[in-house]
């Protein structure tokens, strides 16, 4: 019997969800063009200094935006939409997890180890 | 050669650990005997240990759950006979350090190798059913997942007859649990034990949120899905967020222990309270872990039992997956102790009344879910009219601990011990053995029997308030957790009743071995021919008990929720395919039981100091890996025409009594369109 005859169930995944020729190529001129943009804002002696450090931040970030679009697959369209709400939900676990951690020992830390008092002899 | 393992590690001179050790040695030789008598061993390997059936992986997880619960509840009443006994001058039969060690292996199995395996058999017996899917997304990693929850519980039941387990309370909060004041093994079995098991955990949670995203039948958009499997499904994500902190938090305790570093130790910029809070960042999210399939089998039940939908599907799926967020903002809550200020315990204090507000809503969803339904009074409608009882209760002392100021006077009492009993085992064993009356005849084909089942609810429930209620009354009198003596007499009496409703817990459990073994008896006059025993309303009702392998010859085709139920209204619930396909099943493998096994040797290595042996495990672990990985032959093709053989016997007996139509198929059906 050939393969052919079988139909693969299960797997429902939208073409969506991954992404063409085209957007790959898009997505790795664009990352090239930020990160020669970024080298060029230190390295040309063009941009002020003072500017040259919120200018790679800027290009960073929007390096960060186009990996995930073009390569991680997140958007607003049905099948990538997926791929965005797991990312958001992990961002805020992270926040929740990382913020709160520092919150809650710093508190601590200034409610419990009050500077006036003399050290606690330690081992 | 052997680390720090010597003969002198078996506690020759401890009377009740022989006793038990003789017991399990006598009991495993006679299993392992009438197996052998009975040349069952080619059948549970080729059958059983190396699957990849979710359905059979879901069997033996809950059989692996229900011994378990067996020796966490030796451990229970170990300590109730303690406590009723050791007062005032009697000092009980159980020595500090064995007490010590017996409530931090309770409490460790109990959550990690009772409740999670049940929880996570359940959703592996159900989930693909519910969804209309013929397996789970990783069949291999699933058996994976099984073999090292298994490797864990090996791990920690060697703990009890080859050295000692921690004596450090069930999270081995530092820094007892660091190698300065716990300089033996058991926190190191502890560690290894957890972190195999949690490993499986952490590898199923990915396999069902992928199961449950990617493979649902055509037409069952998330707002269609069952909500077993929605409360599954956020069960999973909370695993997957959850379970890596438990990991790193045991990784660093094991860096300080192995490694001699720092993390939580006393000196050298050691900061314990972060262990604290990174195994709360975990604990927290875990109770949900353990109580949403609960919530979701309850929800399955009461409806399928009033002969309704369930009331406000919409608002339980919301609830569901608030308390799912929520549920990463409350971990405070178990130490507003520790010393934060007034507005870090405000802010986890209101936090928590907040999250019992979903739960509320919940709740009034079965009242109303009920109310004007025919409720049929069966076991598992039983145990779900006895958690709403007595869930409540925990959940509203639970808010009144949820209070900082009270928490200073409750914290680490027993009126706390009374709380998390109250929530657990009224929430999630209830819960679980509810489940396993509802969906036992989809795994085995017939029912369990009524009687012994009923007999074993009423025990539960009585023997719980006869155990809980007292130390609800003891931690008002200031009554802390985990003593081994006490100076108070007035506390004795309490303790003795509490006593008294764990034996009544025991007969509740001895009936439930009594109903399964009644149960495969009679099994023959409890078959269940329809494949439908309650009149269910979703999909893994549609196919016949016990499922075939492949679960469904046709994937169904779904329009709304409630499928299977529409679908018998219009009368096309039987419907035979006039021509059937050839099925794509996943092949058995035997790696996951060696992965697990070598896993087994890894921890017990690392336990003991034996590194050469530790290097045999990982290098076992990695090799039986790698020899899957080359695998080509993984998966194969049922034939249509055995498809259809399987098929024609099942809808047989339903054609005699008229059920059956013949399906025009969805070409023709298309044409007519």
């Amino acid at each position: 019997m050939a393969a052919s005859n079988h139909v693969s169930h299960g797997h429902h995944g939208h073409d969506d969800a991954h992404g063409s020729l085209k957007s790959y190529v898009v997505g790795f001129g664009l990352s090239i063009l930020l990160t020669l943009a970024s080298f060029g804002t230190v390295m040309s002696g063009a941009v002020p200094h003072h500017l040259m450090m919120p200018g790679i931040v800027v290009f960073a970030v929007a390096q960060l935006l186009v990996q995930l679009v073009f390569f991680l697959h997140m958007g607003t369209s049905p099948g990538k939409r997926g791929n965005l709400a797991i990312m958001l939900f992990t961002l805020l676990i992270l926040a929740i997890v990382v913020v709160g951690s520092l919150w809650v020992l710093h508190n601590m830390n200034v409610n419990m180890m009050h500077p006036a008092l003399p050290q606690m002899p330690t081992e | 050669m052997f680390g720090k393992l010597t003969l002198s590690a078996i506690p020759f001179d401890q009377p009740i650990i022989m006793g038990t050790l003789l017991m399990v040695m006598l009991g495993g030789a006679a299993l392992l005997g009438f197996v052998t008598y009975q040349r069952k061993w080619a059948y549970l390997w080729s059958e059983w240990f190396t699957t990849v059936d979710h359905k059979k992986i879901g069997v033996m997880y809950i059989i692996m759950a229900l011994v378990m619960l067996l020796r966490g509840f030796a451990d229970a009443i170990m300590m109730r006979t303690q406590q009723a006994m050791a007062s005032a001058d009697a000092a009980g039969y159980l020595p500090p350090h064995h007490y010590d060690q017996v409530f931090t292996a309770h409490g460790d199995i109990m959550i990690f190798f009772m409740a999670m395996p049940f929880i996570t058999g359940l959703m592996n017996l159900i989930v693909p059913l519910q969804i209309g899917a013929r397996d789970v997304a990783y069949p291999f990693l699933n058996s994976l997942s099984f073999w090292l929850t298994a490797g864990g519980v090996v791990l920690i039941m060697a703990s009890l007859f080859i050295g000692d387990f921690a004596a450090t309370g069930w999270l081995a909060y530092p820094p007892l649990s660091e190698l300065k004041f716990s300089p033996g093994v058991g926190v190191d079995y502890y560690i290894w034990s957890l972190q195999l098991s949690g490993l499986g955990t952490t590898l199923s949670g990915i396999n069902f949120i992928v199961t449950i995203l990617k493979m649902r039948a055509p037409g069952m958009t998330l707002m269609k899905m069952p909500v077993f499997t929605w409360t599954a499904l956020v069960t999973n994500i909370l695993i997957v967020a959850a379970f890596p902190v438990l990991t790193v938090a045991l990784a660093l305790l094991g860096a300080d222990r192995y490694l001699g570093m720092h993390f939580f130790t006393n000196d050298a910029g050691g900061n314990a309270m972060m262990y604290v809070n990174l195994i709360w960042i975990w604990g927290h999210p875990e109770v949900y872990i353990l109580i949403l399939p609960c919530f979701g089998a309850y929800s399955e039940i009461i409806s399928t039992f009033s002969g309704k939908p369930l009331f406000g599907y919409k608002s339980m799926v919301y609830a569901t997956a608030a308390i799912g967020v929520l549920s990463f903002l409350v971990w405070l809550h178990h130490f507003f102790t520790m010393g934060s200020g007034a507005n870090v315990n405000a802010f986890f204090g209101i936090m928590t009344m907040i999250i019992s507000v979903p739960t509320g809503v919940k709740l009034f969803n079965w009242l109303f879910t009920m109310y004007r339904g025919r409720v049929r009074f069966t076991v598992p409608v039983l145990w779900t009219i006895g958690f709403m009882v007595t869930f409540v209760i925990g959940g509203v002392t639970g808010v009144l601990m949820a209070v900082p100021g009270a928490d200073f006077v409750l914290h680490n009492s027993l009126f706390l011990i009374a709380h998390f009993h109250n929530t657990i085992i009224g929430g999630v064993v209830f819960g679980c053995l509810a489940a396993m009356n509802y969906w036992f005849p989809k795994a085995f084909g017939f029912k369990l029997a009524e009687r012994w089942g009923k007999a074993s609810f009423w025990c539960w429930l009585v023997g719980f308030y006869v155990a809980f209620m007292p130390l609800y009354i003891l931690g008002l009198k200031g009554m802390t957790r985990r003593m081994n003596h006490y100076a108070n007499p007035d506390w004795q009496p309490y303790l003795v009743v509490a006593l008294i409703g764990a034996v009544i817990i025991l007969f509740g459990i001895f009936f439930t071995v009594l109903q399964l073994y009644v149960s495969v008896r009679d099994r023959v006059t409890l078959r269940d021919p329809s494949g439908d025993p309650w009149g269910g309303r979703t999909l893994e009702w549609s196919t016949s008990s016990p499922a075939p392998f492949y679960n469904f010859a046709v994937l169904p085709q779904v329009r709304e929720l409630d499928q299977f139920w529409t679908d018998k209204q219009d009368g096309v619930a039987y419907m035979r395919p006039n021509r059937y396909e050839d099925i794509h099943m996943p092949r058995n493998t035997g790696v996951g039981v060696f992965m697990g096994l070598f896993g087994v040797v890894l921890g017990f290595a690392l336990t003991w100091h034996i590194w050469w042996m530790a290097a045999l495990g990982l290098a076992g672990m990695v090799g039986s890996f790698l020899v899957r990985v080359y695998d080509r032959d993984t998966d194969y093709w049922v034939p249509a025409a055995e498809v259809e053989r399987i098929e024609r016997a099942r809808l047989a007996p339903l054609q005699k009594v008229g059920l059956v139509k013949v399906a025009v198929s969805s070409e023709d059906e298309q044409k007519a369109a």
